[in-house]
């Protein structure tokens, strides 16, 4: 088994003037240019009573005028912090444009924040306008007005419920843009000199990440990073002007602006904004997107609304779907690659169900048009990304973050892979650190955290080399594997890899598997605990006619235990395949009695597993794993929602699983 | 609040009503200023719905007379009462479970529909042009009440808070001046309820409409309304200010019980 050698760059061709060259503009003066291009093509749609209203490239820049010469007569400039609060609205965009016209730097927040959470924010970037969607939002602000002494001006959106509001600085956007105008007819050229006078290098907007310890950093990105990083991802799909773009993800997060403000200035094409939240699936229906962006949360959300209406649909449908689908699980997948070696009569199966199957699926899903969609942001489960994909949906993974402008890896067409994310796109360098942390160098990279030197330091090293905190390394083919985060990482006894989450979440893949704890750091073996979903479960038993008392029974079924053992021996079969990490297939493992819990200080608050805390909770178990023991006794302190604590005791059993020898690769045993 | 309470609007004087032995409303009377929420309130059976009824035109009491801005009837028929500006929801929801939601709110506009059934079949010249109108203030009514993700859905799939909603979007469809509703609130969860009490407010200040509502849950009516009339076994036992009503022993006897 062969480490890949540590700090072997694998630069992606490109030349430097190449990038310097794409990233030579700023927003403001793309505006500009599909203005005089396309004027009167819709530049962003908003539904509004049941109506797609559009404005057109020089409607918009009429508003994006109006709102800069506003910001301008309250002496908004060079450097200045624009908050926006809100969903995805016209009015915020054009407010966005605005101030990066002024050469002030736009800051999207995100929404639902509660008001102190919104406080630091607001006072380290020393925010002096904020543009804000409605009520909601003003109710906020003037909450924590007290806590922000910058905070002059807030605007708002919509005026629903705010008529009778009487605060200084307050106004409606009716009002504050009317003000512009007139600003604007006392100083003429001054928003264009702005525009003519603004650099590809300087700042165009600051994120700020949560991060999980201490306060949030803004990190300040250039209009030539999020340019360059735009332009070389469009290029690589070959967007054009005539792709249409849902926005309906938090204009706060990096993802939602590269996708649907930076491309979009890049292209040119036309952004939807949802009426709301909840009408996003018929939204998208109306509209359908050409280029598509959704979390596995959402993929996920919508495939339990297709099997739940399969469930009810009529026999003939249902029989339909089934024979259908599998087709295109058999299929799909190499057909939308292009392979040539799919036969005439799959190929012929496979469009009849498009016709009567994936064709009204996808239009139902609102992915008719879709040319590219991507997913990224978690680790997706094979067989839901296999499901879009085998329909004829272009999905692809990628990787990045905030501080990388989002592009560093992009599955190519034709080359996409599951369990990778695809190589570097143009212009990114990737190499591995001797301590299997991934970094990155690429003209997206930030320009710095806001204000936080030592936070720069530790992750933009002097060549310019990004630490991204996370383990991965490249395969055969050059792309990229992420395995965990890097601090996660261990090594086993032989001093091969091994990555528990990598572990764990394809564990989590199966519906039957709620939770899993892998051990194995220092150790020769891997074990786990796992945790049965016990709605799965209790759904595979009822259908099999097994009897149980609840969940501490089901737990313990011989039927249930072999259940969870095959998940095991397909991962570890998996794990064989892959010369890394065939060392840390699970050897042992055993069913909890109860279920792990934030409550109990086993999860984290967002779910994740805590491992070390898990790992001497139950010590006694985890002693017993690598000691041979058939069962073992424990006895835990449980946390009622009541808040009363009691104690749990079982004797649990110790299971055995198959493993793989390495070499043998073979994918689906079991 | 810039929100100011005019003159009196409505008012009923001396009612009562009974159903052959049965009294149901015993010498009742009672005033409904402009832009304000008064609730009629009262354990079951106090005669709550009868009251309503009566304002409504639907019952015709036996003595008493009601007063809508100085016209002084003794019997209200139903349709000339949707006619002057006074609509309804009701408790057990009146909707047309197999339309949409659109079209049931759409409904609510029957009245103000001006072309005749035939131009409306065909959809020519007026009668479309009065349609887009009538749909333009419908959706303004969805957008306000946020029920556009349900606009095509029959309402018979909704939920029951979300009918209710619906309901009441069928009510304000008319434009009303004044706004009866029939326990908005009943069998609602407590999320339904706070939802259902912001918008009452919000119709209250937006358009500046007299609500007249009728509710047996007490801690919600004392939130929102401005005045409260409590009844109890077809009699007023009080009359004012939640505070003051909450004060009252008499109310506090007929909810809490008597201890002799």
């Amino acid at each position: 088994m062969s480490q890949p050698t540590p700090a072997s760059p694998t630069a992606a061709p490109a030349s430097a003037a190449d990038m310097r060259s794409l990233g030579d503009t700023t927003f403001p003066r793309l505006l500009l240019k599909h203005v005089a291009a396309r004027p009167g093509a819709d530049a962003i749609r908003e539904k509004d009573l049941g109506i797609w209203q559009a404005w057109t490239w020089s409607q918009l820049r009429d508003e994006v005028f109006a709102i800069a010469g506003a910001l301008a007569s309250v002496g908004i400039g060079p450097g200045d912090h624009v908050a926006l609060i809100g969903e995805n609205r016209p009015r915020l965009y054009a407010a966005m444009i605005a101030a990066q016209a002024l050469r002030a730097v736009p800051v999207p927040m995100y929404q639902d924040a509660v008001a102190q959470e919104m406080v630091y924010v607001l006072r380290d970037a020393a925010v002096r306008v904020a543009v804000v969607e409605d009520q909601e939002q003003v109710d906020k602000l003037l909450e924590i007005r007290g806590q922000c002494p910058d905070l002059a001006h807030v605007v708002f959106d919509d005026p629903r419920g705010l008529r009778h509001y009487d605060a200084p600085g307050l106004a409606g956007y009716e009002a504050f843009t009317a003000a512009g105008r007139r600003w604007l007819d006392g100083h003429a050229g001054a928003v264009q000199a702005a525009i003519d006078a603004g650099s590809p290098d300087d700042v165009a907007a600051m994120f700020y990440t949560s991060g999980t310890t201490g306060n949030p950093k803004g990190v300040i990105h250039t209009h030539r990073n999020l340019i360059t990083m735009s332009a070389v991802a469009s290029r690589m799909e070959g967007l054009t002007d005539r792709e249409e773009v849902m926005a309906y993800l938090p204009m706060a997060w990096i993802g939602q602006n590269i996708f649907s403000y930076s491309q979009w200035l890049v292209n040119g094409f036309t952004v939807n904004c949802p009426e709301s939240a909840a009408t996003l699936s018929v939204d998208m229906r109306e509209i359908g997107p050409t280029y598509y962006f959704a979390p596995p949360r959402v993929l996920e959300a919508l495939l339990t609304q297709v099997t739940i209406r399969m469930e009810d649909a009529g026999r003939l449908k249902r029989w339909l779907y089934r024979r259908y689908m599998d087709v295109a699980r058999r299929v799909g997948e190499r057909i939308l690659d292009g392979d040539p070696t799919v036969s005439t009569a799959d190929r012929l199966s496979y469009r009849i169900g498009d016709l009567l199957v994936y064709g009204p699926l996808r239009n139902a899903l609102g992915m008719s048009r879709v040319r590219v969609a991507y997913t990224a942001g978690e680790a997706i489960g094979p067989d839901l990304f296999v499901f879009y994909r085998s329909l004829g949906v272009n999905l692809k993974q990628l990787y990045g973050s905030t501080e990388t402008a989002v592009f560093v890896c992009v599955q190519p067409n034709g080359q996409v892979k599951p369990d990778t994310v695809g190589p570097p796109v143009q212009g990114v360098e990737l190499k591995v650190a001797e301590s299997g942390e991934l970094l990155v160098r690429s003209p997206g990279l930030l320009r710095e955290y806001y204000r936080n030197p030592e936070a720069t330091a530790e992750v933009k090293d002097p060549d310019g080399w990004y630490h991204t905190g996370d383990a991965g390394y490249l395969d055969a083919q050059g792309h990229l594997k992420i395995i965990d985060r890097a601090k996660d990482v261990g090594r086993m006894a032989d001093g091969s890899l091994f990555a528990p989450k990598y572990i764990e979440n394809k564990l989590k893949f199966f519906p039957y598997v709620k939770e899993a704890v892998a051990f194995g750091n220092g150790r020769d073996r891997a074990m786990a605990f796992v945790n049965i979903d016990f709605e799965a479960c209790g759904n595979w038993a009822e259908r099999r006619g097994i009897a149980f008392g609840g969940y501490t029974d089901l737990a313990t079924r011989a039927e249930v235990v072999d259940l969870i053992r095959d998940c095991i021996q397909q991962v570890n079969a998996d794990l064989a395949a892959d010369p890394m990490m065939a060392a840390s297939q699970v050897h042992r493992f055993l069913i909890l009695h109860k279920e792990l819990d934030a409550d109990d200080e086993e999860l984290t608050r967002t779910r994740k597993v805590r491992r070390g805390f898990i790992g001497q909770k139950y010590q006694p178990l985890v002693d017993a794993l690598y000691s041979g023991a058939a069962e073992q006794f424990i006895e835990t302190r449980v946390r009622f929602e009541d808040g009363r604590v009691g104690a749990v005791s079982a004797t649990l059993k110790i299971h055995d699983a198959r493993t793989f020898p390495a070499a043998a690769g073979q994918r689906k045993a079991a | 609040m810039a929100r100011t309470i005019g003159d009196v609007i409505l008012a009923v004087d001396a009612i009562s009503l009974s159903f052959g032995g049965v009294k149901a409303l015993t010498d009742i009377s009672f005033d409904v200023r402009e832009h304000e929420i008064r609730a009629i309130i009262g354990p079951n059976g106090a005669g709550k719905s009868s009251m309503l009824n009566v304002i409504n035109g639907v019952y015709t009491p036996q003595q008493g007379q009601v007063t809508l801005r100085g016209r002084t009837f003794s019997h209200m028929d139903p349709h000339e009462v949707a006619l002057s500006g006074i609509a309804r929801t009701f408790q057990s929801l009146a909707l047309f479970k197999g339309m949409t939601v659109l079209d049931n709110i759409m409904s609510g506009r029957n009245l103000r529909m001006k072309s005749n059934l035939l131009l409306q079949a065909l959809r020519v010249g007026p009668a479309e042009r009065e349609e887009n109108e009538h749909r333009r203030a419908s959706e303004r009514i969805i957008d306000f009440l946020e029920i556009q993700a349900y606009r095509k859905v029959p309402v018979g799939r909704l939920p029951y808070g979300l009918q209710k909603r619906v309901d009441l979007g069928r009510a304000l469809a008319m434009e009303p001046s004044i706004l009866l509703l029939d326990e908005p609130m009943a069998g609602m969860n407590t999320e339904e309820k706070q939802d259902m009490c912001r918008f009452i407010l919000d119709v209250n200040d937006e358009f500046g409409t007299t609500i007249v509502l009728i509710e047996h849950d007490m801690g919600v009516v004392m939130d929102i309304s401005d005045r409260v009339v409590v009844l109890d076994y077809g009699r007023k036992i009080g009359d004012g200010p939640p505070a003051e009503v909450r004060a009252n022993e008499e109310v506090v006897r007929a909810y809490l019980g008597t201890s002799h």
